[in-house]
């Protein structure tokens, strides 16, 4: 039996996979945000400020990351929380973080095997934009890139062999 | 109808999710209790009476399926409904998750129809 890496290996299953991506990312933030996400233009691309990741290990293994720049990271607990964007504290990178794990979960739950054969980390959040992520990713990775409230947000699947 | 209610879950943001979903799913709460994780649940529960129990999976210190099997040991906490809430979806997770005693299960991203779905069931049974 093929793991979901070898799957990941052909070319057609990684055009399969982009867009289950985005469409896990459209139904968190339209279930829990109550935000529709817009397609991005070439060159929307975030200056990172909040950087969520979530590992995922077992029949797939690799990095889901959520990266957005401080306005959508205030944003996105705004609207989980209910309150205006000036309130948010601490609670931002809380939220990027829950955010990164709704999608990592719903993605998987979408690709079958996935669901049981893959088990996710807690996110790790990264606040700044000074810093280089360095992985050991041997797959090109998936990337989607969507406007939320007009910031643009990056989710990016990394695939370890 | 208006109950207690004791949401767990390692994230603060998602647990005031939960609550507001379930404000938004019509059912009222009298009170709130919250923890962050299973361990934490217990000694709230050593206290207080709730009458329902919203519960993540993946937590630290004590998830939440040792936590559900650990409740038949605390008082207060007998015949009170857990319901699982998580990003956990396949159906071996759910298996186990009722296996070891929840009444329901939500996977996330959810709505507050889910809940309600989920919810009004159990409570309707415990009363």
């Amino acid at each position: 039996m093929k793991t979901a890496n070898q799957l990941f290996a052909t070319e057609s299953n990684r055009a399969t996979w982009t867009p289950l991506l985005e469409l896990a990312a459209r139904e968190v933030f339209s279930l829990m945000l109550s935000s529709e996400l817009t397609p991005a233009e070439a060159g929307d691309d975030p200056i990172p400020a909040v950087t969520s990741m979530v590992g995922m290990a077992g029949q797939l293994n690799g990095v889901l990351s959520v990266c957005c720049n401080e306005k959508a990271a205030a944003m996105m607990a705004s609207k989980m929380l209910g309150i205006e964007p000036s309130k948010v504290g601490v609670e931002m990178a809380d939220a990027v973080g829950e955010v990164c794990n709704m999608v990592a979960g719903n993605f998987k739950n979408k690709i079958s095997g996935l669901g049981d054969g893959c088990l996710l980390s807690p996110p790790t959040v990264v606040t700044g934009s000074d810093y280089s992520l360095h992985s050991s990713a041997d797959y090109p990775a998936l990337e989607v890139r969507l406007l939320f409230e007009g910031a643009p947000v990056a989710i990016t699947l990394q695939i370890h062999s | 109808m208006s109950i207690r209610a004791l949401i767990v879950d390692d994230s603060s943001v998602m647990r005031k999710i939960v609550e507001r979903s379930l404000r938004q799913a019509g059912i009222e709460l009298a009170q709130v209790f919250d923890a962050g994780n299973g361990a934490e649940a217990l000694v709230v529960l050593q206290q207080n009476e709730v009458d329902l129990i919203l519960c993540d999976i993946n937590m630290p210190v004590m998830d939440g399926l040792e936590f559900i099997k650990q409740l038949p040991g605390v008082p207060k906490a007998k015949g009170v409904p857990v319901i699982m809430i998580t990003t956990e979806g396949s159906e071996a997770h759910v298996v186990q998750a009722l296996s070891c005693g929840a009444r329901g299960y939500i996977r996330k991203p959810f709505t507050p129809e889910q809940v309600k779905e989920q919810v009004l069931p159990v409570l309707a049974v415990k009363q």
